[in-house]
Formats: structure tokens, C-alpha cells, sequence
């Protein structure tokens, strides 16, 4: 079976996420497929408390679905809950 | 520039206004919303905000084509602030015109509930007791 290559992508951190990471970017190395796998593998890392199915993601800028594809040198942002206006 | 912006200035909705000038709009309806003392029981001291710069504004992009594809809108324009905030500053502005008020009126509505739910912009509170916290709208 073919191993399949990682990706480095940089991860931007917003908010309480970015309090709870103390820091407001980092680049990591994943094998991750999509933003929502990312997302638990670093949770489980900084050990975040909040509800993975309350984070929605940005892809180069963009909001996407949790299931698409991470490509290599992809920035990612976790967006927790919103409260503008 | 596109309609919407975040910014770190006060917002002057005198000249976000005068940006919606034209012959052929009769209706102009303006929402700004400020910073208020109390929230949930609590005293406010002042705000936080933060924003995603680029992602709000493709999302912006979004929630303004969705805008103008259910009402007849002629034009908008849009900025929110960032920063700290003192009481009574104006957090998000709103303006949309149209030939006719029913449209300005719906577009605008519709832009802010949108911008609440969808911005990625976090609301941070300081209290009178010295606490803070994320507000969370969801």
C-alpha cells in the first residue's frame, strides 16, 4: 500500500482559539484529509474544551464544507462561533 | 473597493452614506449597530472585536449576491469594526439604497441578520468586575 505524502499547511487561530493556542499562526505538518480531521488532531493537542461540531473552516480565505480536501500549502482557519454586529 | 470593509477607524456613516448618493434611489436605510452597557445582566465596560479580514469579506461577497438576488437593491455598503470599543461607538454599519423603500428596507434587514450569523468576527466583553469573555451569538 502506497503511503500517502503529508501536506504543510498554515494554520491561522482566531479568538478564544487563538488565546488557547497562544499564538496567532503556526505551520503544520498533517496527514490529515480534511479541515474537520485537522481540526480534532490539533484539538486533542491543545486539548481545546469546545465542540468540534461548533467550528466552521477557511480554506485559502474561503469558507468550505468539513469534508473538503486539504492540499499542500493550504491555509486553514477554524472559525468557533461568531459574534459580530 | 467592494461594499464591505473591516476597520480599525470609528466609522463615519455620514461618509459611508454620501458613498450611496445617486439620482435614482428614493429609499436609504441605515442600520448602525453601537456598543450597549449591559449585556446579559452584566456591565460592560467595552468590546473587543476581531476579524478575519479576507474571509469576511468573500463571505460578505456572498450574503450581498444572495441580497441582491431576492431584493431589488441598487447598491450597499457595509463596515464593521475592529479593535476595542468604548460604549456608544458604532460596532456595524449598514446602508442599502433603492428605487423603492420596501427593498431597502428587506436588503438591510437581511444583510445584518446574515453578517451576525455568517462574519467570522468575535465579539470579546470586559466587565465591570474585572472578568471578560467570547461572546458566542449561535
Amino acid at each position: 500500500m502506497q503511503d500517502q505524502p503529508g501536506a504543510i499547511v498554515t494554520v491561522t487561530w482566531h479568538a478564544m482559539l487563538r488565546e488557547k493556542t497562544g499564538r496567532a499562526q503556526e505551520e503544520v505538518s498533517t496527514r490529515a484529509a480534511t479541515p474537520a480531521e485537522l481540526f480534532l488532531e490539533l484539538a486533542a493537542r491543545y486539548e481545546f474544551s469546545i465542540p468540534a461540531d461548533s467550528i466552521r473552516f477557511a480554506v485559502n480565505g474561503e469558507i468550505v464544507s468539513s469534508k473538503d480536501g486539504l492540499q499542500n500549502g493550504d491555509r486553514v482557519s477554524f472559525l468557533p462561533p461568531v459574534s459580530g454586529g | 473597493m467592494g461594499a464591505f470593509r473591516l476597520t480599525t477607524e470609528p466609522i463615519e456613516p455620514f461618509r459611508l452614506e454620501s458613498e450611496l448618493e445617486n439620482t435614482v434611489t428614493g429609499a436609504l436605510v441605515t442600520f448602525a449597530g453601537r456598543v450597549r452597557n449591559r449585556n446579559e445582566g452584566r456591565d460592560v465596560l467595552h468590546l473587543f472585536y476581531e476579524g478575519a479580514n479576507e474571509i469576511a469579506s468573500t463571505e460578505f461577497e456572498h450574503i450581498e449576491t444572495e441580497a441582491r438576488s431576492r431584493f431589488e437593491i441598487e447598491d450597499i455598503r457595509c463596515a464593521h469594526r475592529i479593535g476595542k470599543l468604548e460604549l456608544g461607538e458604532i460596532a456595524v454599519w449598514i446602508g442599502v439604497s433603492a428605487r423603492h423603500r420596501g427593498a431597502a428596507f428587506d436588503g438591510c434587514r437581511y444583510l445584518i441578520d446574515e453578517l451576525k450569523q455568517r462574519l467570522p468576527i468575535w465579539k470579546k466583553e470586559h466587565y465591570a468586575d474585572g472578568d471578560s469573555g467570547w461572546i458566542n451569538h449561535s
